[in-house]
């Protein structure tokens, strides 16, 4: 694990640390628990910091290799934090041939980060998704899992700026 | 659990609370006088329908109307274009694009003194004459909706309106009346063939896994793993319906001889979780799932799995290897999933929208289903509209509409004037339809040999200003994202071919890079693994084909022609145009534009996001690319 994002420090609290206990309790010994844990991990810690990822590794008798090749696999999970505000823009097909790519662009450069990083300050982090199913209001983006539509580049920054 | 004769009773006692809701319904025995429906689809909520209904709620409280009128959040009424949209019975009335200051009004002049607030109703239902329903529309009269029969009717988190509508009949009707035989042989006299890619006949799917050995273990999986973006059928119907898919897969589980069911629905779809939880929760307790279904000693369950956002897990072994627990890699093919599938064991797996039809070829006969359609292949399709078209949404027509219907009267045909330029299907495993095939009859087999595919029913059109070899780029962008990286071919032939487009778009590739990519292409087709590989080339050849010039535009004149390509384009000032008025200064995301108010402005080239900002706000028509 030598992307640098990893390497923050783990904040799990004692009252996460239990739910994770219980969760995997739940599973135990039910068939293929593997990737159903790691959903409800990732909901429990906002994403799968590493000591979460070992706790399930020896509860449930997985090698932390194989986890890993699973968490990697799947786009929905992930192993750094997200900003406070996590910014999602779908580059779906009818987004995207009503303009979020040029949406995508200008996050990027008002934001300064690229798609999958997360501003210094830990405030948003950028990513691409596809398609949430609210085509009518092509292109949207959300903002925490709030939907912005029918969206031009130049309404950005005052939708940024809700969120300051 | 209860009894076929404790079915017919729940139905009867709600059959008048869904009837009413249809034109001229008759209320029967129903308890409320108006029904509100409000659409609680992802595209509605997502424009703030589940505050407009909460504002209803409290606003019918207040006028003291609680006991006369209900409010429904159902699912997709389609016409996503519009919403949030909302229906109030008996008169049908249509309301669309609904804004919480509507509601008071709304409240006070329909549902308490009766006159339909026209202003804010669907306008094309408005005529001299008065009303129309919906149903008379440009939009809804072409449809036939089968598989979203329930969506936008009923309350979807309630099983006795579902079983109103005739629901669980068919599995009633299966397990007392019906052979193993009988079904399979009603599914496949029907013609229906899996609406979730390639076509196979589902009843020929379902008689490979009725053989084997007697007591062996057998799995139905459901794919709801709906990966094409742009297409949202599977979704809506999972949110406004979810009972018929648990029905069809019992049905199927009684076929097969399997007890065990498992749906894969996408961990993107929150709303959709939510209903199946709910909607299973529900199933249990009447004991439509469960142990000893209706006391014929029949047993199914199902359980939800959810996909993690891998396109590939669309694919039926990829699919089954993720609820195993895996990495979602496919697995060459045979030993088919039939004969070896989830866990080792025969499984069937169809998608949503097969397993929505299901029901409704039971109870009404296979002649019904095969009498809609083309010869080969029979019944509905239901399309997501999308991309450059007015009426954005969910439309289930006949097999063999053409596309010419589908956009220019359905669709409400292409907005701000444009033309149209071509369709997209199949997603990013499909091709273009151009103007050359407006008048092809859409079917697997026709789309097909138009080098296209009915995939799972994406339908996203493009008008002037999309640039071909954009579109196929954006795909290959999608399929080098999501190739799992199994097999050569798919993981690295799409990435080199992806870096062809780079040139192309660029405008540095020469002559020869067309025919090497389409070499590439061949090559990726004929040599993948999986479907997704298999098919990952198809935007290309499809764009290739029918779009040639646009291609030899960017390679020879390094020009892109419909302007979308940034590195081909530069915008530019018409000096003798420009009033100075500062608008295009003021609305440009990159600062790019200079310029003294009432003197011509001009554009930083370099600092120019190519956003075409400037140029949708220029009054003067003084900003143009070249």
């Amino acid at each position: 694990m030598s992307d640098e994002r990893i390497n923050i420090p783990y904040r799990g609290t004692p009252e996460q640390e239990k739910e994770l206990a219980e969760l995997i309790a739940r599973y135990k010994g039910t068939k293929s628990p593997l990737i159903p844990v790691l959903e409800q991990a990732q909901d429990i810690f906002g994403y799968l910091p590493e000591k979460a990822l070992k706790i399930i590794s020896e509860e449930l008798q997985v090698s932390l290799a194989k986890i890993y090749g699973v968490v990697t696999f799947y786009s929905f999970f992930s192993l750094y934090p997200k900003g406070k505000y996590n910014i999602s823009v779908c580059l779906g097909t009818a987004c995207y041939v009503k303009g979020s790519g040029q949406i995508y662009d200008k996050l990027q450069s008002a934001l300064g980060i690229t798609g999958g990083q997360c501003t210094e300050d830990g405030k948003f982090s950028l990513e691409a998704c596809r398609c949430i199913g609210a085509c009518g209001l092509a292109p949207v983006m959300t903002v925490n899992g709030e939907v912005h539509g029918r969206l031009t580049a130049d309404m950005v920054d005052g939708i940024l700026a809700q969120y300051e | 659990m209860i009894t076929i004769e404790q079915l017919q009773e729940i139905k009867e006692k709600n059959q008048d609370i869904v009837n009413f809701r249809k034109e001229h319904g008759e209320r029967g025995n129903g308890k409320y006088r108006s029904h509100v429906l409000v659409c609680a689809g992802t595209g509605c909520t997502s424009s703030g329908s589940q505050k407009i209904a909460d504002k209803l709620e409290e606003e019918i409280k207040a006028a003291g109307l609680e006991e006369e009128v209900c409010v429904i959040r159902t699912g997709c009424h389609g016409l996503c274009a519009l919403g949030p949209v909302m229906i109030i019975y008996p008169e049908a009335a249509f309301y669309s694009n609904m804004e919480l200051e509507h509601v008071p009004e709304i409240v006070s002049e329909h549902l308490v003194k009766g006159n339909v607030v026209t202003k804010y109703l669907y306008q094309e239902t408005v005529t001299e004459d008065g009303i129309i329903s919906m149903n008379q529309t440009n939009f809804y009269k072409p449809q036939n909706r089968v598989a979203l029969r329930n969506c936008g009717v009923i309350n979807p988190e309630c099983i006795n309106e579902y079983i109103g509508t005739g629901g669980y009949q068919a599995l009633a009707k299966v397990l007392t009346t019906m052979s193993r035989e009988d079904v399979v042989k009603c599914i496949t006299d029907s013609g229906l063939r899996g609406r979730g890619g390639g076509g196979f006949p589902t009843g020929k799917k379902w008689q490979f896994a009725m053989g084997g050995e007697p007591g062996v273990q057998k799995y139905v999986c459901c794919n709801a793993d709906e990966g094409d973006p742009g297409a949202f059928m599977d979704r809506s119907v999972l949110e406004g319906d979810p009972h018929v898919v648990f029905e069809a897969m019992a049905i199927a589980g009684y076929v097969i001889g399997a007890n065990q069911g498992y749906i894969y629905v996408r961990a993107e779809y929150p709303i959709a979780v939510d209903r199946l939880n709910i909607a299973l929760a529900q199933a249990r307790e009447y004991g439509v799932l469960g142990d000893n279904i209706f006391g014929t000693g029949f047993s199914f369950d199902i359980d939800l799995r959810l996909g993690a956002g891998a396109f590939v897990c669309g694919e039926e072994t990829a699919l089954m290897t993720s609820i195993e627990g895996n990495r979602g890699e496919p697995r060459p093919r045979p030993p088919f999933p039939a004969v070896k599938g989830l866990f080792g064991q025969p499984t069937i797996l169809n998608n949503v929208e097969t397993w929505a039809n299901i029901p409704q070829i039971i109870l009404k006969g296979a002649d019904w289903f095969a009498g809609m359609g083309t010869e080969k292949s029979r019944g509905t399709k239901v399309f997501a509209l999308g991309g450059k078209i007015n009426n954005v949404g969910l439309v289930e027509i006949p097999m063999g509409t053409t596309l010419r219907e589908v956009v220019e009267n359905i669709g409400g045909g292409i907005p701000n004037g444009k033309k149209f330029k071509a369709a997209q299907t199949g997603g990013p495993s499909g091709g273009c339809i151009s103007l050359e095939n407006y008048d092809v009859p859409i079917d697997y087999d026709n789309l097909v040999s138009i080098g296209s595919m009915m995939g799972s029913g994406g339908l996203i059109v493009m008008d002037e200003d999309d640039c071909m070899v954009d579109i196929a780029k954006f795909f290959l962008e999608f399929t080098v994202d999501e190739s799992c990286g199994k097999c050569t071919p798919c993981r690295i032939g799409t990435k080199r071919l992806l870096e062809l487009l780079n040139k192309i778009t660029d405008g540095k590739a020469e002559m020869e890079d067309l025919d090497r990519m389409v070499e590439l292409c061949n090559l990726i087709k004929e040599n993948s693994l999986c479907a997704l590989g298999q098919t990952a080339p198809n935007p290309v050849l499809s764009t290739y084909k029918y779009f040639k010039d646009e291609y030899i535009a960017h390679v020879k004149d390094k020009k892109c022609p419909a302007g979308k390509c940034k590195n081909l384009v530069s915008y530019h000032i018409d000096a003798e145009k420009c009033i100075g008025c500062g608008l295009c200064k003021k609305n440009c995301p990159g600062d790019a534009i200079t310029g003294e108010k009432k003197q011509p402005h001009e554009i930083d080239t370099a600092k120019c996001l190519k956003c075409g900002v400037c140029m949708t706000k220029c009054k003067k028509d003084a900003i143009y690319k070249a």
